[in-house]
């Protein structure tokens, strides 16, 4: 009882970062219909990012965070203008074709800098964190992603629902065509969605990387792990990503805990299969429908 | 014998039969043979053992391009499980080979088949699926695969691998790197000229069909699942073929090359080759072969020269980063891939001193 309850709790916490990076990918592809397949180089590049600054450069832990996130929101914004823009209306094969560019440029690059070895950051996190409930500990690196996690989503949840951005971003999401005439910059919105996935995805990167170390083939294989989520929740819905992000999170952690931890990495994949088949759309996903 | 056609200075077609034609003009068939007289009486004989091992892997990667071409390119199905499926052709045709002793002209063609077989149930999800999530299916597909690869230790060995017999064929042995030129490059006509022939046929229409407008395809009356099933089938076939001669070529079979990456080197080669062009795909697989072996011999010439003794210069950081540079570059500059730069080169030959 006690191990399933351990299993429950890291499933939840695990899952929890991987519905906020399918967060960041839900968002660009709400806004611009693009799948991005280098969505875990965007998270490792964050987080690398990060440890440069905190463990290289010495600059403290908050600063060093708004840092990366400010280079992140910029980077995303780069790749955008540079590599995404001039692909608007072409077939979907390029840009899905373009983005696993990007993502093995983006590796290439980061394996260059970095090197592909497993590194920690700096502790910062104080042991007061670790909660006790009984026999279940948490420790305190999942109690600080736990805790970074909601507080993003409850930022990012108040951001579409008040800000004008997050509203045009929806109306955008909504119908492309329709925002347009009713005056949204259809493609500072664009923009904008890869910044704050960039962004988010920093934000995951890091709390990943506060939990196991960071590895640069470790965080971009947590890209391809972003399918099965968003596929489960529903490719255009945000809370849906959420929720599915929980479900393969408890998934991977109940599998590599009772049957074996080889097929933990593969389990996801095959209940996004079935989820296909069943549901083309996933749990929360808008019904497409189609004209000739 | 009747008059050499040249290219006409306007489109004179008059009857369908001349729009199907594969060579348009006398000439094209004229060096076409010449193409292949010389690639098979004079390439094997002149080159060294290393020239051979290229040219080799560039048969191999062009058969499995074609064949994706045949599913991206024609049908518009995006795939990214092929270097999967040829690890399933590899696989297949070791343990054929090894567990029934079967000699290597059966068990290729029957690894070919049981790839073909296995690329069907990952088409399944294509009858209720397209473009992005049939895609995210394939990326599964990729994964489940591989999984199996390595953990069916009864059936595949597991991380030991499989070591074949040497192959041979009605009693000759093939073995080195010449004999294999013959054998792969036979395979590569062979599986070229049925794709060609493909194409032109009610199916290959269907499949062109299908990609321009599926819904529109079905209201037709074409059965979308039965032609969606059928091009997987014949892409994972041709895949299938390239893997049962890789295992042969590289004498044992592990699990480790065939992971994402090869299939998006295969899905890199038909973009940058062409979309749906047959000969594109070759130049794709040329283009993606000989860039890497471009590379392990830049980066090996780099770390002789002990240029930056302290940097540990490795190959696959670079090459990844090339890699998606190149990808990049082609669909942002010329997204219909190297078959449409020498199409433009040739008709600019063409139409000199007119051309645009």
């Amino acid at each position: 009882m006690e191990f399933f309850l351990q299993l429950l709790v890291n499933g939840v916490c695990i899952g929890l970062i991987y519905g906020i990076s399918a967060m960041g990918f839900v968002m660009i592809f709400k806004a611009s219909s693009v799948i991005n397949f280098a969505h875990g180089e965007l998270l490792a590049a964050g987080a690398f990012f990060f440890f440069t600054l905190t463990a290289w450069a010495g600059v403290p832990v908050y600063a060093a965070f708004l840092l990366t996130l400010a280079a992140s929101f910029i980077l995303g914004f780069i790749v955008e203008r540079l590599f995404l823009r001039p692909l608007i209306g072409e077939p979907l094969i390029e840009v899905i074709m373009l983005t696993i560019g990007l993502s093995s440029l983006f590796k290439g690059l980061m394996l260059l800098l970095w090197g592909g070895n497993l590194y920690t950051f700096p502790d910062f996190l104080p042991e007061s964190l670790s909660l006790r409930f009984g026999a279940i500990t948490i420790p305190p690196v999942y109690t600080g992603a736990l805790v970074i996690g909601i507080f993003f989503l409850a930022l990012f949840g108040l951001f579409f629902k008040y800000s004008s951005q997050g509203i045009f971003m929806r109306s955008v999401a909504d119908n492309q065509t329709a925002a347009l005439s009713l005056g949204v910059h259809v493609k500072r919105v664009f923009a904008l969605s890869w910044g704050i996935a960039a962004l988010v995805a920093a934000i995951s990167g890091i709390t990943l990387g506060i939990m196991n170390g960071i590895n640069v083939h470790e965080l971009s294989s947590i890209g391809l792990k972003v399918f099965p989520v968003v596929i489960l929740g529903g490719l255009d819905s945000i809370t849906g990503a959420v929720i599915g992000g929980i479900l393969i999170g408890l998934l991977e952690t109940f599998t590599g805990g009772y049957l074996s931890t080889s097929l933990k990495d593969v389990v996801p994949f095959i209940v996004l299969v079935i989820v296909l088949l069943i549901k083309p759309y996933g749990l929360f996903g808008l019904v497409e429908i189609e004209r000739v | 014998m009747r008059r050499l056609t040249f290219h006409p200075c306007g489109n004179y077609k008059e009857r369908y039969e001349e729009e199907l034609k594969v060579f348009s003009t006398d000439f094209g068939r004229l060096w076409s043979a010449v193409g292949i007289v010389i690639l098979f009486a004079v390439v094997p004989f002149i080159s060294g053992p290393y020239t051979l091992y290229i040219l080799n892997m560039v048969g191999i990667a062009s058969i499995a391009a074609v064949g994706l071409n045949i599913l991206i390119g024609f049908t518009g199905q995006i795939s990214l499980g092929h270097g999967a499926f040829l690890g399933v052709g590899a696989y297949s045709a070791a343990i054929l080979a090894t567990n029934l002793n079967m000699p290597c002209w059966i068990s290729i063609p029957s690894a070919a088949l049981i790839t073909a077989l296995v690329g069907m149930i990952f088409g399944i999800p294509s009858v209720r699926l397209k473009g992005l999530y049939l895609t995210i299916a394939t990326l599964a597909g990729q994964f489940i695969i591989e999984y199996l690869l390595v953990h069916w230790e009864d059936l595949t060995r597991g991380t030991m691998g499989i070591t074949l017999p040497a192959a041979s064929i009605l009693g000759i042995d093939v073995a080195g790197d010449r004999n294999f030129f013959f054998l792969i490059y036979v395979s590569l006509g062979l599986t070229v000229w049925t794709a060609v022939n493909l194409i032109r046929t009610k199916y290959g229409r269907a499949f062109i069909a299908i990609r321009d407008n599926d819904r529109a395809a079905e209201g037709m009356g074409i059965p979308l699942f039965r032609y969606k099933l059928l091009s997987f089938a014949v892409s994972s076939f041709y895949a299938g073929f390239a893997g049962g001669l890789w295992a042969y070529y590289m004498v044992s079979v592990t699990s480790e090359p065939f992971n994402l990456l090869l299939s998006v080197e295969y899905i890199a080669m038909v973009i940058i080759g062409g979309l749906g062009s047959i000969a594109g795909s070759i130049y794709g697989a040329v283009f993606i072969t000989l860039l890497n072996e471009g590379l392990r011999l830049g980066t090996d010439l780099l770390m002789n020269m002990d240029l930056f003794p302290e940097v540990g210069l490795n190959i696959a950081p670079i090459r990844e980063l090339v890699f998606g540079l190149a990808i990049i570059l082609f669909i942002l500059f010329e997204p219909k891939g190297i078959a449409e730069v020498w199409r433009i080169i040739r008709s600019s030959f063409r139409l000199w001193p007119f051309s645009y």
